[in-house]
């Protein structure tokens, strides 16, 4: 079941194509990625979600139902350039940032209230921003995106600002989230969360989507015969051994093994390998490596860009 | 709750809670309470130093006949002296020395010679001195001469001065009392409260547009509400920020007033009028002769006598349409600049007619039937200072409706194109606008 649906979506700013007729659907209960390189028009998406600009052509869609003005307070949205009032105080200035999504001032009070404690920086509430770290601003602006319990939770770089404790404490949080109901639009320039957190990804380069899908089966769909061996032997026996089929990637030498990263060259199987290599060394391990969310991300992008 | 009234109950705690704010508040009026006080206070003890003047009478015509005043008294030399003193002064307790030449009757000068800067109405009055004393003397040779004994009792009742009652027929054919003061004090003031006000809570919108700019929390707040919510939200907020501020200075006003007359026994203030009298008759004894008629009861007719629904009417109107149209314009300044200078340089041409009609408020309130006062109160960036500089004239109503009309449309005018500019401009950073930028930001759709 999709929570949200975006259909063949264009959006201009004066000369520029912010968005080429982008589809994407983010099923229910699941981490979706949003991907791309800068300026290839995913901040323009994502505030055509929440209703800051309006798309050209195309429609957008909530719950199956097209999205409108009284579904704001369904959304929680973490813009990537993101503030907080300098001379408010933190819990009266949560509490109206929760207030304009629609919450009433005690519902409001009691949810923030649960989360700072959840945060252990009750002791926060009756300071002033300015006298915040940064790292702290940003805790206290992910408890306004996430206090009215919105459906819809948009990040943009969620993580940005955040040492690695901290960034792990927020990525707990995420999951748990979706485990407890929510849908998560997540952008960000981090592969390594995108692997870790995201159920399904869209790619989108130059205003364009390039590829979407079930993040493994991208991953899959971007493997490219590149394998990594672990064997005892001579390097230069196995190296001989191998000829001019392989392509050698990497190896390095350790204790007690040694490492491979070999590419197929001109379609061999894995026997074809085995028995290349078993004459000369001891195979301790063989698999094929899938590719790694930053690797297909650069790949998808460079070959986008030669079209 | 809805989100404008969230808003607008967010800015105006925000701005009523601050204590810069309290401070000024409160400040002000015991800031022209004191300002006053001090006023009075030095008029009293106005001028209350003992003086002695060395005078060297060369004409030997004043020799005694100069009398002494309360703090100042005159003390003839003989020549000797006087050119000791010249070059002497400093030592001597004279604290200026009087030269009264001998052609004096010819030529009509004197000296007051002195060390330091002395009161300009310490000349006055010894000119005054000598002005009086010659031309009596002239006279009384003129009357001598004439062989007519009353002449100067005749020439006396010559003496003419001729009081303009300004009357106004009114609609109905009733004449009524009218002053040109009043309304023209009136128009002047009314003329600047709103220039004031519009600058000030205009500045106000800028500001805090501009800091929700430059924080980032403007996408929250847009992904919440709608940009036309916020800024109406701000402005409405503002607003109601000034009347409070008003309305705490008027209730202060009337607390300082009553504690000042509490202050000011009835003595002093009777001593005060005294003195205020007496420089007003030294320095025109016929309008001492207007004072002595019951000027407060006419002064209250005649502020009666002007349209004060009317008035009031339109200070209301031009004060709310005056606010409106700035502020949504300065509000789409704030939204357009990321930084204070470009502000500055916005800001400018925004409120120039604004500065240009706080300009022309004097020759608007001298001559409030002339061309430049018609189109001033026409043109509506300039006809809530202008058309209210004229209402208490009174004037013609197809041209208040007229401008009502024109102001009310480019009020709404301004306010949807500054939306327009305001959502734009709230997410754009980095960029340096300027008006054909701002133009190409109109014809932008959503």
């Amino acid at each position: 079941m999709e929570l949200f649906e975006a259909k063949n979506v264009d959006k201009v700013f004066a000369a520029t194509q912010a968005l080429t007729d982008v589809s994407i659907s983010v099923k229910e209960q699941s981490i979706f990625g949003l991907l791309g390189p800068n300026g290839a028009g995913k901040t323009t998406l994502i505030r055509i979600i929440n209703q800051i600009t309006a798309p050209d052509r195309g429609e957008v869609f909530l719950n199956g139902q097209k999205l409108t003005r009284a579904d704001i307070s369904k959304i929680g949205y973490l813009p990537e350039e993101r503030g907080l009032y300098k001379k408010m105080k933190i819990g009266e200035q949560a509490i109206y940032l929760a207030q304009l999504k629609g919450l009433s001032k005690q519902e409001a009070t009691r949810n923030l209230k649960q989360w700072f404690e959840k945060f252990e920086i009750m002791a926060w509430w009756n300071k002033k921003v300015e006298e915040l770290s940064k790292g702290m601003q940003q805790k206290v602006q992910f408890i306004t995106t996430v206090v009215h319990k919105p459906k819809l939770l948009i990040f943009d770089e969620p993580f940005s600002g955040f040492d690695p404790i901290n960034t792990n404490l927020i990525k707990q949080e995420i999951l748990q989230l979706r485990n407890d109901g929510a849908t998560v639009i997540f952008s960000t320039h981090n592969m390594g969360s995108v692997e870790e957190l995201c159920d399904d990804i869209a790619l989108i380069n130059k205003s364009v989507k390039i590829e979407d899908g079930p993040t493994d089966k991208i991953r899959e769909k971007y493997k490219s015969n590149i394998y990594e061996i672990k064997y005892r032997g001579d390097y230069n026996n196995v190296n001989h051994s191998l000829g001019q089929q392989y392509k050698i990637i990497g190896h390095s030498e350790m204790e007690k093994e040694n490492h491979l990263t070999i590419q197929y060259l001109n379609g061999n199987s894995n026997n074809d390998l085995l028995q290349a290599l078993m004459p000369v060394s001891e195979i301790l391990s063989f698999e094929e490596v899938i590719p790694s969310m930053n690797d297909v991300f650069i790949k998808a992008v460079e070959e986008s860009n030669k079209k | 709750m809805n989100n404008t009234l969230l808003i607008l109950k967010n800015e105006y705690l925000k701005r009523v809670k601050k204590k810069s704010f309290i401070i000024l508040t409160l400040l002000v009026p015991f800031l022209f309470a004191g300002m006053f006080a001090l006023i009075i206070f030095l008029s009293l003890n106005n001028d209350k130093k003992e003086r002695t003047i060395a005078v060297f009478d060369e004409s030997t015509l004043f020799l005694g006949e100069f009398g002494e005043e309360e703090y100042t008294k005159y003390h003839f030399i003989p020549k000797e002296e006087y050119q000791d003193l010249k070059t002497n002064l400093k030592n001597t307790d004279f604290y200026a020395l009087l030269y009264i030449p001998g052609n004096i009757y010819s030529n009509n000068t004197a000296q007051l010679i002195s060390e330091k800067q002395l009161p300009i109405e310490l000349g006055e009055q010894i000119e005054r001195k000598l002005s009086r004393f010659i031309e009596n003397d002239k006279r009384q040779k003129v009357i001598a001469e004439s062989g007519i004994p009353d002449l100067e009792e005749r020439l006396a009742s010559t003496s003419t001065r001729v009081q303009l009652n300004t009357l106004k027929i009114s609609d109905s054919g009733e004449t009524q009392k009218s002053s040109s003061t009043i309304a023209f004090i009136a128009s002047y003031a009314m003329g600047f409260i709103i220039y004031f006000f519009v600058f000030m809570y205009g500045a106000m919108v800028m500001r805090s547009v501009m800091e929700e700019k430059k924080s980032r929390i403007i996408e929250v707040i847009i992904s919440s509400v709608k940009p036309s919510q916020l800024m109406a939200g701000k402005i409405i907020g503002t607003a109601l920020v000034g009347l409070t501020q008003v309305a705490i200075w008027i209730v202060l006003g009337v607390v300082v007033l009553i504690g000042v007359q509490a202050f000011f026994t009835p003595e002093s203030a009777q001593e005060m009028g005294q003195s205020l009298m007496e420089t007003q008759s030294q320095m025109n004894p016929a309008m001492a002769q207007a004072a002595d008629q019951n000027k407060v009861m006419e002064v209250m007719e005649m502020i009666g006598n002007l349209n004060l629904p009317l008035i009031l009417f339109s200070f209301v109107f031009y004060f709310l349409a005056g606010y409106l149209l700035y502020s949504s314009l300065l509000g789409a300044v704030g939204a357009a600049v990321d930084n204070d200078e470009d502000s500055q340089q916005m800001v400018l041409p925004v409120t120039f007619p604004l500065i240009l009609s706080i300009m022309l408020l004097f020759p608007i309130a001298r001559n409030p039937e002339g061309p430049v006062a018609f189109w001033a109160s026409i043109i509506p960036f300039t006809a809530p200072v202008a058309m209210l500089a004229r209402v208490p004239y009174g004037i013609p109503t197809w041209e208040l409706l007229l401008s009502m009309f024109l102001l009310i449309l480019t009020t709404v005018g301004a306010i949807a194109a500054a939306a327009k500019i305001y959502r734009v401009g709230l997410l754009m950073y980095g960029k340096k606008v300027n008006i054909k930028e701002l133009i190409k930001w109109l014809r932008y759709k959503n």
